[in-house]
């Protein structure tokens, strides 16, 4: 296997406000390479602020701390925020969960993305909407042209969703976190987009972050999974062997499924171990 | 699920940080507790936050401030500089006090920026918010002369229509009302495209609530914050419209202390005898600077994408 | 089998009644027929599944059930008596809606108790306290939610309170727009329980969007699958089991469900 892309090491989270300090991420160390890892969790485990504090993405009062976040190399920490905005979209893209707060609404979606394609090449306007309505037919959407021209409450929410892919795979990066890229998605479309992003990943050799809450999808798609809890790492294994994971949550989480062979008349409900909060994290090295 | 360390406030302070309020006024107390600290938390905004609260005791208290009655001439002491036989800021060409002057002037500041901060929001919210919520032709003509009213610059527009209604404090302020509504028609409506397509509205209308509830009820709501920063920051310049007004004497008519008639009558004076316009004039940048303060501070505070998280 | 289903529906009176609904976007050249001559009867009591591909009309049509759109023909029938456009107010007494993204469902400047107390007082409802306080408990959310705000709930939380919200006038049909795809596997799991226990309790009907297979063969017995504003098939939930669907398209979907492939 190739040699790491992105290295974090011991990375946390905290929000603090005057009554308290929110811990999100609580030293999690893990790497990624040219392949495919799947970040799965229940919501609120922290998986959107580990991907959003390696493009220092987090908002105020948020802080990141890490002993280190290595990309292909380059300590990002010691970037400038202006050498950062450089590395953001060019070379690390982030598909933001909620592509409908995530799109301004009342500019045209084709403009967006157009923008966004100029801002990291001197691309010409025609040339960068023909580059747009390429993208918006490749991430499978039917009439691009008219979705290029309409404004975000006017296409679906898996539209949105697709719109915002179609943003950030445009300026071809090296790595790509995508938060939830496709929740509001069919699976046949699904299926569509993950292929393209596949197919960066083998042909390009680019680096994907998946974050998800859909273990089947994450066990077929991705190379790598990580399983993150109150903040930490609980568990890391390879996709494949997801069905036979150990822990207790893990496990909980794949009881909660629905599954279309197995009728049931009540879904189980994960049962949370205080426990789980103070166990240590996981390493998820490569 | 994240850590939390939370400490625990006991009592009344407890009360009002409490994350599962009791009753509907609980909730309304914890909400204005957290406004208020996060007014106190930003320093600058506080500030402005603490001169408009004098400005208000000025003017309730100005009979215990004044040393003076403000319109009682005295020709022995005409044009007395200040801190001279018992004249705080001294005196004008009429031998009135100018202390006790604009103390009583800080009633009619008040009275200004009360009226126009009720009436032009309101108005312009009114027909922003119906402009952008019912669309159409309404929205077309409303619009259209929203942009008549917009093309005119503020003071010449303000100017005519005292022109025609004959000057007076009165007038004056129906003028500024007048020209001040446009640009907050124009924010509401902004607010309101974004708004009226989200999921809460179409819940509050299957939930069969008529158009007038809806925009009174949900929408305002969520234009407010926008509003109050724009009309916070505004109150500055509609001070110095007023004051403008006066100044060019179709405001607030001599002899009422009003700033900018202070200002006007103390400009022949200028050269000899400064103060007579500077300490007005003083008057007016200080409230204009408060308010300028906690309209910025403000949008910081309200800024609905903090709110969010 | 078809022919006991068939018999079975015969039982129960048609709740909802929809025939040749054509829905339209834009005006003039720019026209646009997002619905294609849906027709789908649901019977008191049942549970409607619709999946389809995105884009493909599935909320389109809940919102012009719902008179959210207005520019559709057609005949909807509730309850046996077609619907004029103008929706009167005894109708949301009848249909209600949950929508997909409980973050942006709920009115962020809104506590909790206005948000479920004003349903109440537009119908002038009694005893609002009583119910609204009965809605939280029914949801299981509990009284010490009702003077909290939005942002201080979590994403199935939130959820909760827009079912609360959509159960306030005691509808008998609830049309779910993909109630869950925003949330996580584990509240997911609670929310379709709580979605089928009101259902028993109440004797509701739904029609469920959504794109999940699994969540459809959980909560419904008839499916039909819609692709460009038409429904292509409909089947019941053995059908569907048994992976042994007529058309394409939804076979493509089935397949599509268990898991990623990478391109053939
Ligand atoms: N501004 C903030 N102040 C305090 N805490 C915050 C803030 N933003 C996020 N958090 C906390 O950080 C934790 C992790 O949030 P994060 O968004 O990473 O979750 P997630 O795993 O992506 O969940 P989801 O599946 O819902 O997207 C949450 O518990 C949240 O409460
Ligand atoms: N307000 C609108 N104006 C114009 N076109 C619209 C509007 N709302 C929806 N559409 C169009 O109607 C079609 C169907 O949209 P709809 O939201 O019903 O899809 P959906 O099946 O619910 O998809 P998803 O699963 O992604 O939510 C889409 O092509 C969309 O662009
Ligand atoms: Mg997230
Ligand atoms: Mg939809």
């Amino acid at each position: 296997m190739s040699k790491a892309l992105l290295e974090v090491e011991d990375l946390w989270v905290r929000f603090a406000s005057k009554k308290r300090v929110v811990e999100a991420v609580r030293g999690i160390s893990f790497s990624v390479g040219r392949e495919r890892v799947g970040i799965v969790g229940e919501s609120g485990s922290g998986k959107s602020m580990t991907g959003r504090s390696i493009l220092r993405l987090i908002r105020h009062p948020g802080q990141v701390e890490a002993k280190k976040i290595h990309f292909d190399g380059q300590d990002l920490q010691a970037l400038s925020e202006k050498e950062m905005r450089d590395v953001r979209g060019h070379k690390i893209s982030l598909v933001m969960q909620d592509p409908k707060f995530s799109l301004n609404p009342v500019m045209k979606v084709g403009d967006q993305i157009s923008e966004a394609y100029r801002v990291h090449t001197n691309a010409s306007k025609t040339e960068a909407k023909e580059r747009s309505i390429e993208m918006l037919n490749a991430v499978q959407i039917r009439n691009p042209e008219r979705v290029y021209d309409s404004y975000p409450h006017e296409v679906s929410g898996g539209m949105g969703q697709r719109i915002m892919i179609a943003m950030m795979l445009i300026p071809e990066p090296d790595l790509l976190i995508a938060d939830e890229p496709t929740s509001a998605l069919d699976v046949t479309v699904q299926r569509r987009v993950l292929q393209i992003m596949d197919k960066l990943v083998q042909e390009r050799g680019m680096g994907l972050i998946f974050i998800s809450h859909d273990l089947n999808l994450v066990a077929s798609f991705c190379d790598r999974v990580i399983i993150m809890y109150g903040g930490r790492i609980v568990e890391t294994c390879r996709a494949d062997e997801l069905q036979n994971a150990k822990h207790p949550y893990t496990r909980g989480l794949l009881n909660a499924l629905p599954d279309i062979h197995k009728p049931k008349d009540q879904l189980s409900v994960l049962e949370r171990d205080p426990k789980w909060i103070e166990d240590p994290s996981v390493d998820a090295f490569l | 699920m994240s850590i939390d360390t939370t400490s625990h406030d006991q009592g009344f302070k407890g009360w009002l940080t409490s994350e599962s309020p009791e009753s509907r006024f609980h909730a309304q107390m914890v909400q204005l507790y957290a406004g208020w600290q996060s007014l106190v938390a930003n320093r600058l905004a506080f500030l402005g936050f603490m001169i408009i609260v004098l400005l208000v005791l000025v003017a309730i208290f100005a009979p215990l401030l004044a040393t003076h009655d403000p319109s009682i001439q005295n020709l022995k002491t005409t044009l007395l500089p200040p801190f001279t036989g018992g004249h705080i800021l001294g005196t004008d060409d009429s031998g009135r006090d100018i202390w006790s002057r604009i103390i009583y002037g800080s009633r009619i500041t008040l009275f200004i920026v009360a009226l126009v901060a009720f009436t032009a929001p309101v108005f312009g919210l009114l027909v922003g918010t119906v402009s952008g919520y019912l669309g159409g032709w309404v929205d077309t003509v409303l619009m259209r002369i929203t942009d008549i009213f917009l093309a005119f610059p503020r003071l010449v527009l303000a100017l005519a229509f005292v022109s025609a209604l004959g000057a007076g404090i009165e007038n004056a302020i129906l003028a500024i009302s007048l020209t001040a509504w446009p640009p907050y028609a124009r924010i509401a409506r902004a607010e309101t495209l974004t708004i009226r397509n989200s999921d809460y509205i179409a819940a509050i209308q299957l939930q069969g609530a008529g158009r007038l509830r809806i925009i009174l009820g949900h929408i305002w709501p969520m234009c407010m914050s926008s509003l109050i920063v724009r009309v916070t920051l505004d109150m500055a310049g509609i001070i110095l419209t007023a004051a403008g007004l006066g100044f060019l004497g179709l405001g607030a008519q001599p002899p009422s202390p009003e700033w900018g008639a202070m200002i006007s009558s103390g400009r022949q004076f200028i050269h000899d005898h400064w103060w007579i316009a500077t300490m007005p004039g003083l008057a007016i940048f200080i409230v204009s600077l408060g308010f300028n303060l906690l309209g910025d501070g403000l949008r910081d505070i309200l800024d609905p994408k903090k709110a969010q998280s | 089998m078809p022919s006991s289903n068939n018999t079975m529906l015969k039982q129960e009176p048609i709740a909802l009644d929809i025939q040749h609904l054509n829905v339209y976007f834009g005006e003039g050249h720019e026209k646009f027929r997002a619905v294609k001559d849906v027709s789908i009867s649901v019977a008191a009591g049942g549970s409607y599944g619709l999946v389809g591909e995105s884009g493909s009309g599935k909320s389109t049509v809940l919102r012009a059930v719902s008179g959210l759109v207005p520019s559709w023909d057609g005949t909807v029938a509730v309850n046996g008596e077609p619907i004029s456009k103008k929706r009167e107010m005894s109708y949301c007494r009848t249909i209600q809606m949950v929508f997909q993204d409980p973050y942006a469902s709920l009115h962020p400047r809104h506590s909790i108790d206005r948000t479920l107390s004003e349903p109440l007082r537009l119908h002038k409802f009694d005893n609002i306290d009583d119910r609204v306080n009965q809605a939280l408990v029914d949801v299981g959310l509990g009284r010490s939610f009702r003077f909290r705000y939005p942002h201080q709930l979590s994403g199935g939380q939130r959820q909760r309170v827009a079912i609360a919200r959509a159960l306030m006038l005691e509808p008998d049909i609830l049309l779910l727009d993909e109630p869950t795809s925003a949330l996580d596997v584990s509240v997911q799991a609670e929310i379709l329980n709580l979605l089928s226990d009101i259902r028993k309790t109440r004797q509701l009907t739904y029609i469920l969007v959504t794109h999940d297979l699994a969540v459809v063969a959980h909560m419904c017995d008839e499916i039909a699958v819609m692709s460009h504003g038409e429904i292509v098939e409909v089947m019941d939930v053995e059908t569907m089991r048994d992976s042994k669907p007529q058309h394409e398209y939804t076979r493509e979907l089935l397949e599509a469900s268990e898991g990623y492939q990478p391109e053939a």
